[in-house]
């Protein structure tokens, strides 16, 4: 298998990424991503603890929509190209949603040399709600020099 | 204290070595199968010559850092503390075999008044990450937010 690559000349601004569509965040998927980061905030893993503190359940970590979406993003400009990614995280996603990432490319310029490409990506909610909205930088190959 | 007074509070360097293990099961866990995070033979075949680390791999310094998590290096209350906005500067590639060193400080703090009452609380934390030759390989910033209390959407 070879890696894809999205060449700086076959991108326009405007273009959109192909989104990324996760179905029914379940808890097991946020535990499991608790215990890969570290994250053991009991808020998100431990039910009692969430709903003394307020909330009706646990909730995912913002960082783990953040690892959807940058999963979008590099299969969209490829591994090792993000030179920037920025995300703020906006409404919470709780068990039983579905989060479906997109992007868009907004800015297309060449400086000292390299090819750049900048893009609003966000991930939302099956009711359209922002759960993560975001940026990022990217650096493609040119075709022109291989 | 005011809470300006965290501004220039430093982590204490911790080191954090980069586990082919550890890659796979994040990458596991934000669902994503692109085999240069699983498979040694593909990976050592691309430019990178081995397993990469994903772009929000150094999340899991979680692991690794001494003196405490942000939130009670900042002394909030964890009940309360939301994580406002996450950011990133890639210099050169991480891959499974590194180690890096990782500089941390408080490089902002402030308040400002809730849109319900009471006050919100601010507090933006940097690390520097920088691999076995010295090369810095990645800027993280991290901004967790301390509301009056309970958040309501």
């Amino acid at each position: 298998m070879e890696p894809k690559v999205l060449f700086f000349e076959d991108v326009r601004e405007g273009d959109e990424a192909p989104s990324l569509v996760i179905p029914h965040i379940t808890r097991t998927q946020i535990v499991k991503y608790a215990g890969a980061s570290g994250d053991f905030n009991p808020i998100h893993h431990d039910e009692i603890y969430a709903i003394r503190a307020g909330n009706e359940k646990v909730f995912a970590m913002g960082m783990l929509t953040a690892g959807f979406l940058s999963h979008m993003i590099t299969d969209w400009v490829g591994d090792g190209n993000l030179r920037r990614y920025k995300v703020r995280f906006t409404t919470r996603i709780w068990p039983g949603d579905t989060v479906t990432c997109k992007g868009k490319v907004t800015r297309k310029y060449t400086e000292g040399g390299k090819n750049f490409i900048e893009a609003e990506v966000f991930a939302e909610n099956q009711h359209g709600e922002k759960a993560v909205t975001g940026s990022f930088v990217a650096e493609l190959p040119s075709r022109l020099k291989s | 204290m005011p809470i300006q007074d965290l501004i220039g509070k430093e982590i204490p360097t911790f080191e954090m070595p980069i586990e082919r293990g550890k890659i796979r099961e994040f990458a596991a866990a934000i669902g994503d199968d692109n085999p240069i995070y699983y498979d040694l033979e593909y990976a050592k075949k691309t430019k990178f010559g081995g397993i990469l680390a994903p772009p929000t791999f150094t999340t899991t310094k979680s692991f690794w850092r001494i003196g405490g998590t942000n939130q009670e290096i900042a002394g909030l209350d964890n009940r309360f503390v939301l994580h406002g906005e996450e950011e990133y500067e890639y210099f050169a590639p991480i891959l499974a075999g590194d180690t890096l060193t990782c500089k941390g400080r408080i490089a902002d703090a402030y308040e400002k008044p809730g849109k319900r009452g009471g006050k919100m609380i601010f507090v933006v934390f940097e690390f520097n990450f920088f691999n076995q030759r010295k090369e810095k390989v990645l800027t993280s910033r991290s901004t967790l937010i301390q509301t009056g209390g309970v958040v309501k959407e």
